[in-house]
């Protein structure tokens, strides 16, 4: 389980050993979203944003180079984006203020620069996340989150979620190879009629899996905790390493503010 | 349909994150009385339920398909704060290993995805199932509704926050209306697989539906027959 957790939650981890593998998943964590808030913070309409969002990526993507994500993987990553590209498009014509001419149609230069402000901010935030995913095991992103002070209680739920995940979605899996073997195809909302209790079903069985989990692990000592690992202090040369990626977008954020 | 990180200013996502920080701390302390000490386990299963059955494309007619955002079949199903946890945590998962929703978003989605449209939802669905007479019927046209009200509710919270936080100069009148539209739309799809699938478990095992308690109190034992059938010696 270990070394490469499969299935749909493990399928955003890369196996590796670069310096971003080895650092701890709690520090990773606060690095991309200090990251992303960097990003967000960035006034959308100074003249000085594109620099800074340059920056921003450049850091990002030195990144992905060091925890060896490659182009590829990050561009799939990206497709994540593509329903709020559309709404982003759609600002240029909706927002107020003056109009400017672009391509010969008149667009609102408010609009304009809010819509390309959103999209370069969103694909930054999911490019670091990204290398997030892609470097931290699930159950290792679990461990940083519990370090972090989530309460213990949403922790264990998030626990059982990705170690169940992978179950219950190849319940579905056998379930819909089921139906297509014997020749549904659901193409119009009478599949409501199969695809419903389908549905219901796979509720039915995580329900009562879940039920026998928990007697399960009252028989081996459950107590409503679960028993931590050893807590291991986490370097400064490790905290800084993780910290390069917020601290130098903030480093850019703070010098487009003093010079632009 | 997550808000990606950049859509609102900082001051509003750190706001909706401060909401829905606490909100989940409510729902930690409501889901314990709604579940007891197996919510971990069960709620567990149950957003991996929410998580998979995401990623089911129903058909909605006219060849386009949707998937359920499932607040309003969690709530039913378990309770509604224990729905709040199952939609949280599987934002949670989405934001960090699929990238889906952005991170310093994350508490907007959480407050308009989990805390708003189960709590809207949910409170139709408690009027409803109040007003109507206690059957098997009105627990699924409750729901329904429920589901149904949830999603542009949802969305028009979204435009509410896009008014004070949004990045762009945008007309509210015109995206309130453009995103109520086509989430009304969404709403159907979500209200007919809600009803789906709480039909389902209904028949199967209706003890399981936390919505449907009244139902199952109101069902009478059948009286065996007294006298043995002749045929039957």
């Amino acid at each position: 389980m270990a070394a490469v957790h499969g299935g749909v939650l493990g399928a955003a981890y890369l196996a590796g050993d670069s310096p971003v593998h080895r650092l701890e998943p709690h520090a990773k964590v606060v690095a991309v979203l200090g990251f992303a808030l960097v990003a967000v913070a960035t006034p959308v309409h100074a003249a000085w944003s594109w620099t800074a969002y340059g920056g921003y990526l450049a850091l990002v993507l030195l990144a992905a180079a060091v925890a060896g994500v490659g182009p590829g993987r990050l561009a799939r990553g990206l497709a994540i984006e593509v329903p709020f590209v559309l709404f982003a498009l759609l600002l240029p014509f909706v927002a107020q203020g003056p109009r400017v001419e672009v391509a010969g149609i008149a667009v609102s230069e408010s609009g304009l620069a809010a819509a390309g402000g959103l999209l370069a901010k969103a694909t930054l935030s999911v490019l670091a996340a990204v290398v997030l995913s892609a470097t931290t095991e699930p159950r290792a992103l679990l461990t940083g989150l519990e370090r972090l002070r989530l309460p213990s209680l949403l922790v264990q739920i998030l626990m059982f979620m990705i170690r169940y995940a992978d179950v219950v979605g190849g319940e579905l899996r056998r379930m819909r190879v089921a139906r297509e073997s014997r020749g549904f195809e659901g193409r119009n909302l009478g599949a409501l009629r199969v695809l419903g209790p389908a549905a219901g079903s796979l509720f039915i069985r995580s329900y009562e899996r879940g039920e026998r989990v928990h007697l399960a692990m009252l028989s081996r000592g459950y107590t409503g905790r679960m028993p931590g690992g050893p807590v291991t202090a986490v370097p400064v040369r490790a905290w800084l390493t993780a910290l390069v990626l917020p601290l130098g977008a903030a480093a850019v954020l703070v010098s487009g503010l003093l010079l632009g | 349909m997550h808000v990606p990180d950049g859509f609102l200013d900082a001051p509003t996502s750190v706001a909706t994150a401060a909401v829905a920080a606490g909100g989940v701390a409510l729902a930690l302390r409501g889901a314990r009385r709604e579940l007891d000490e197996r919510t971990a386990p069960l709620a567990g299963l149950t957003a991996a339920f929410v998580f998979a059955v995401q990623m089911v494309n129903f058909p909605v007619g006219a060849g386009t398909s949707g998937h359920l955002m499932g607040g309003v079949l969690a709530a039913v199903l378990v309770g509604p704060w224990t729905a709040v946890l199952c939609m949280t945590v599987v934002l949670v998962v989405q934001a960090l290993l699929f990238a889906d929703g952005g991170l310093t978003a994350l508490g907007t989605n959480v407050t308009l995805l989990g805390l708003v449209a189960i709590a809207v939802g949910w409170a139709v669905f408690r009027l409803l199932t109040a007003v109507l007479p206690t059957t098997r019927g009105s627990v699924l046209a409750a729901a329904g509704t429920a589901a149904f009200v949830s999603v542009p509710v949802a969305a028009l919270a979204f435009v509410g926050l896009f008014a004070v936080g949004g990045v762009a100069d945008v007309a509210v009148g015109t995206v309130a209306a453009a995103m109520g539209g086509v989430h009304v739309l969404i709403g159907l799809g979500e209200a007919a697989i809600t009803v789906a699938v709480v039909g389902a478990v209904l028949a199967v095992r209706p003890d399981l539906v936390h919505g449907a308690r009244a139902l199952r109190r109101a069902a009478l034992l059948a009286e065996r027959p007294t006298s043995v059938p002749a045929g039957a010696r």
